[in-house]
């Protein structure tokens, strides 16, 4: 494949690629609800496995909201890149001229706005849900704030990698999970340190560190990965 | 264009670049490393005689541990060589990305399944370890835990590797997922460590924290050498295997086939 010359800036090549992004997510409003009820019906499963204990549930709240949301988030990863992979729109990004880190990062943006977005908002609901300890509530939300876009960057390359299996959603979280395993760990380290009355910014820290690092780095990852699927 | 021409045939009458260009052939790659391939088999069952002769009955048994400490000399040099060969398949992976070689792609992949085997080594022998040290099986104690996500991340290039169809493409990609997961394999191994420490009171130390004794440690470094020229010898199998399905049809192994060698 060899890349035309872009029209138009790269401003606003990304600008309309995340417009028509959102534009088709809404058209398809209940597609958009399955992650957010998938989230939702996950967490209800904790109590009603292991038992309605207040206490209990305190203990393992920041863990299973957290654990919910890797799962969701890998749920809705698939959808990423699928149908504009299926309808050769993908092709037609790559030899548009534009580069192909802009447009996986585009796609990256919407993904997170539909998917990871959703996640936050619904947050203090599962807090209350799952009986999140009193004042952890606004650390859960700071670090699905910056964690769940972290998710969405590496999972993109996961997602790129695995574009043209025609089953790649199952092997998808076989090769995402492990590298999300350092933001499961650090997140809830926060909320629980939180939860102790301890010093949690560190915690912070490190995951504004990682949102960065995935920042610059996972786009490029991802454009490889799309373009060696595409090959 | 004739200031570049002289300057390139320089390169190639370097006798270590001439070489390495050779090895990228697959036909001089089969005959080069089949002449090692013996020799890395004698040393690493003479080693491990040594070494297992000398772990078994002579070092003598540990003060706290008994006899089961000597699962020591499987577990630890399988360890050792499990990141060994993860660091391998990276290297190997990032030359196949950047220069496209087949032969390194094909030693990124067939590192692959020898380091996982050692992990699960790691992973088996140091839950039969725990059991009469810790009393159980399985602690999530930090160096476990990281070894677990380790196997985690080699079944994921395998899986990719075997899911797609075309093997050219299946090794870029899997390649790529490699070299991502070695990104993410120091962030990961570090923050095992923090979660160990954080939401453990204690947690349990393999090696106590005391350093272990010379009479001890020669055999264990005998027998780690050993481990690295059985994962030689079987890399260099696998990958000349490999290389013959895969160049089924070409001229050379068409030559291998008809006069036998």
């Amino acid at each position: 494949m060899t890349a035309g010359v872009a029209t138009g800036s790269l401003r606003s090549a990304f600008v309309a690629l995340v417009r028509r992004d959102l534009l088709l997510a809404f058209r398809r409003r209940t597609e958009l609800l399955f992650p957010v009820i998938f989230l939702l019906v996950v967490v209800s499963l904790f109590p009603l496995g292991i038992g309605p204990s207040m206490e209990l549930l305190a203990r393992i709240s920041p863990g299973v909201i957290w654990i919910a949301a890797l799962l969701s988030t890998v749920i809705s990863l698939d959808g990423l890149f699928r149908s504009d992979f299926e309808d050769g729109t993908l092709e037609q990004f790559v030899i548009s001229g534009h580069p192909l880190t802009l447009i996986a990062l585009a796609k990256i943006l919407t993904h997170w706005l539909v998917a990871g977005l959703p996640i936050v908002l619904l947050s203090p609901l599962l807090a209350v849900w799952m009986n999140l300890p009193d004042g952890t509530m606004g650390v859960m939300v700071i670090t699905l704030v910056l964690g769940t876009p972290i998710l969405s960057l590496i999972g993109a390359i996961g997602v790129g990698l695995t574009i043209s299996l025609k089953r790649g959603g199952q092997l998808l979280s076989l090769l995402v999970f492990p590298l999300y395993v350092p933001i499961l760990i650090i997140a809830t380290a926060a909320v629980m340190a939180a939860a102790d009355s301890l010093p949690y910014t560190q915690f912070l820290g490190l995951l504004v560190a990682g949102l960065i690092t995935s920042l610059t780095l996972a786009p490029f990852a991802a454009a490889a990965a799309l373009k060696i699927s595409l090959s | 264009m004739t200031e570049k021409t002289p300057n390139k045939t320089k390169l190639r009458k370097n006798p270590v670049v001439l070489f390495i260009h050779k090895l990228g052939s697959p036909a001089y790659f089969y005959h080069f490393t089949g002449k090692f391939i013996p020799w890395f088999w004698a040393i690493f069952l003479v080693l491990t005689a040594i070494g297992m002769y000398q772990a078994f009955f002579v070092v003598p048994s540990d003060y706290q541990q008994g006899e089961s400490f000597r699962i020591l000399y499987l577990h630890v040099p399988a360890a050792w060589m499990s990141l060994l060969a993860y660091i391998i398949m990276a290297v190997c992976a990032f030359i196949a990305l950047i220069w496209r070689i087949r032969v390194v792609e094909i030693l990124a992949m067939c590192s692959a399944p020898v380091g996982a085997a050692f992990t699960v080594v790691t992973l088996v022998a140091g839950s039969l370890w725990g059991r009469p040290t810790w009393g159980t099986y399985w602690v999530w104690d930090a160096r476990l835990t990281s070894e677990l996500v380790l196997l985690f991340l080699y079944l994921g290039v395998i899986g990719l590797y075997n899911a797609i169809d075309e093997p050219r493409k299946a090794a870029r990609a899997a390649c790529l997922l490699a070299l991502v997961g070695a990104v993410n394999l120091p962030i990961i191994h570090y923050s095992v460590k923090w979660w160990n420490t954080l939401h453990q009171g204690s947690s349990i130390s393999l090696m106590g924290g005391s350093s272990i004794d010379s009479s001890m440690l020669w055999p264990l470094l005998v027998m780690s050498i050993a481990v690295k020229f059985y994962y030689g010898a079987n890399l260099l199998t696998r990958s000349r295997v490999k290389l013959l399905e895969q160049d089924l049809r070409k001229g050379w192994v068409r030559n291998i086939v008809r006069e036998g060698k």
